[in-house]
């Protein structure tokens, strides 16, 4: 087993590690940390993948931002450290099976149908990949760059008349 | 002095051939190995620095305070350091009765993380970092936003309510500053036209302090304010909330808050030094003491600046980050991207006296607005003032 192996699944761990504490943890607060850690495992694959800064920007969207957020809407809700919530509601055994026929679909799809046929680009990684996404960014995509500006904007304003005084 | 100056990396070299050759080690058992060092060095390394910015933060502060400062333990009070570490290590370590102890014990050492953390990335000589990342700057950023889910944790997990109102105040105060201090240091990264750290120092044959002041200013500011410094203190200070979201630690958790404080300071000092005073460049000595000697300048200043000026209130503190810097820094960005490249393919020189001319417009025209809209404010309070007579 190479060394990429090793460090795939060990990440990989983490980030179910963090999910797992993210659906049974009965503590809000636990649970939002745990998050945390599976956003900094998919960050931790990313880098695997060579891909530097997709994963510094996830650490600094998803958990700079992201969690924070979230970490504030449990601080403002009421029964948080309520130790005797329960984590299911009735129908947890319908979702089950829904969910275990979901995994077994794409387990089989990627185990047997797709397994020799995934596509791999024939250029490999580009040299530059800063340059030639800031580039692409207002060049070849420059309308949707704009329209998310503009929408953080509108959502900027949005909080700012939602959150006033009068 | 090339050996003095490539002692560091000799070292390293021969500890590698020493592993690789001579006991034939595979090539990635070394590099786990350097690894595993190079983050133990890192961390002591912070440790070491703390012991040395205590003791120079209150010699300092003290003499501007005209007091001697410590000065019984050791030749001119230098053990003083290791006489508090004795003290917080055999104070008792009390966990509040309601508060969650998981999380209690965790959030000073998730402080401490994202302060050693910004060691990587600091380049402390010629060929001397942690790792050349190609996304260097944007990294620092991102380790800066980890500082707030430490925070919020210790604020949240004390059970205390004026512990969990200071911890909003902290999120409210680190999360308005970080968004000038990004600016800044964008305006730098457009100007080099890299966002690793190496090439940023390499670039600089004029320090980028010169040749930007508004953004190394603005970045001074806000780094003030995103280590908790004063005049930014509000959240530690005694007299205020009574030590904020740390109301509830002792003994040694209380002395991992500070010295994720300090190790941050001197990160934080560090990448002053790298990205607006050209890192480790310098005539005559090895280029990791120039380095130091930098960082150390920068300290004074933020020690100095803490002994000058009062605390600034809560709402001053988000009105000057909001209202001020966020604007100044958006136009500093403007201006410097648009006065960069109209004149990309002419000399250096020109380019330095264009930038440098532009920026102080900028400060003219900046000191105009603030006093044109604080003239208006004062005359707005007279005519109350004067009607309600």
């Amino acid at each position: 087993m190479s060394i990429e192996q090793f460090v795939f699944i060990a990440l990989s761990a983490i980030t179910l590690l963090g999910g797992w504490i993210v659906i049974t943890n009965r503590n809000l607060y636990r649970a939002a940390l745990g998050l945390v850690l599976s956003f900094f495992g998919v960050a931790g694959l990313y880098a695997l993948l060579d891909a530097g800064f997709l994963a510094v920007v996830q650490v600094l969207i998803y958990v700079g931002a992201i969690s924070i957020l979230i970490i504030f809407a449990i601080m403002l809700t009421r029964r948080v450290m309520d130790r005797t919530a329960v984590q299911h509601n009735a129908q947890w055994g319908i979702s089950a099976l829904v969910a275990l026929a979901l995994f077994g679909v794409i387990g089989y799809t990627l185990l047997f149908r797709a397994a020799d046929q995934w596509a791999v680009s024939s250029t490999g990684l580009p040299e530059k990949p800063i340059e030639m996404l800031g580039e692409a960014l207002v060049t070849t995509y420059a309308l949707p760059f704009e329209v998310a500006s503009v929408l953080l904007l509108v959502a900027l304003v949005g909080a700012i008349v939602i959150a006033r005084e009068k | 002095m090339n050996i003095l100056d490539d002692l560091f990396i000799t070292i390293g070299q021969w500890w590698t051939a020493l592993l690789s050759n001579t006991l034939g080690l595979p090539d990635g058992i070394v590099l786990v190995i350097n690894g595993l060092i190079g983050g133990l060095i890192f961390a002591l390394l912070g440790v070491v620095m703390v012991l040395v910015l205590t003791y120079m933060e209150r010699k300092v502060f003290s003499r501007l305070q005209d007091r001697i400062g410590p000065n019984r333990w050791g030749p001119f009070g230098v053990l003083q350091a290791v006489t508090d570490a004795i003290k917080m290590l055999i104070k008792e370590d009390i966990v509040p009765d309601e508060a969650d102890r998981l999380l209690f014990n965790l959030a000073p050492v998730l402080m401490v993380i994202p302060a050693v953390m910004l060691y990587t990335v600091l380049p402390f000589g010629r060929g001397m970092q942690g790792s050349d990342l190609g996304v260097g700057a944007l990294y620092v950023v991102a380790i800066g936003s980890l500082t707030s889910i430490a925070v919020m944790t210790a604020g949240w997990s004390s059970n205390n309510k004026y512990g969990l109102l200071g911890a909003f105040r902290v999120i409210a105060q680190l999360v308005s500053y970080e968004i000038p201090m990004v600016l800044a240091v964008a305006s730098v990264v457009l100007v080099t036209g890299s966002m690793s750290l190496v090439d940023i120092v390499e670039s600089q044959p004029i320090p980028n302090a010169i040749l930007m002041p508004v953004a190394f200013l603005v970045y001074m500011a806000a780094g003030m304010a995103e280590l908790g410094r004063s005049p930014f203190d509000l959240l530690e200070a005694d007299s205020e909330i009574v030590a904020g979201y740390f109301i509830e630690y002792s003994g040694m958790k209380f002395a991992l808050f500070f010295l994720a404080e300090y190790i941050n300071m001197f990160a934080v000092a560090g990448l002053v030094t790298t990205l607006f005073l050209s890192g480790w460049k310098g005539p005559v000595l090895p280029t990791w003491l120039w380095f130091f000697i930098k960082t150390f300048a920068v300290v004074f200043v933020f020690i100095w600046a803490r002994g000058s000026w009062p605390r600034f209130r809560i709402d001053h503190m988000l009105n000057f980050a909001w209202k001020f810097l966020v604007p100044l820094a958006l136009v500093n960005l403007m201006v410097v991207g648009l006065v960069d490249k109209l004149l990309t393919d002419a000399e250096m020189w020109v380019r330095a006296v264009a930038l440098l001319g532009s920026n102080l417009v900028l400060v003219v025209v900046t000191l105009i607005v603030v006093a044109w809209a604080g003239r208006r404010s004062r005359s707005a309070a007279l005519r109350t003032i004067a009607g309600a007579r």
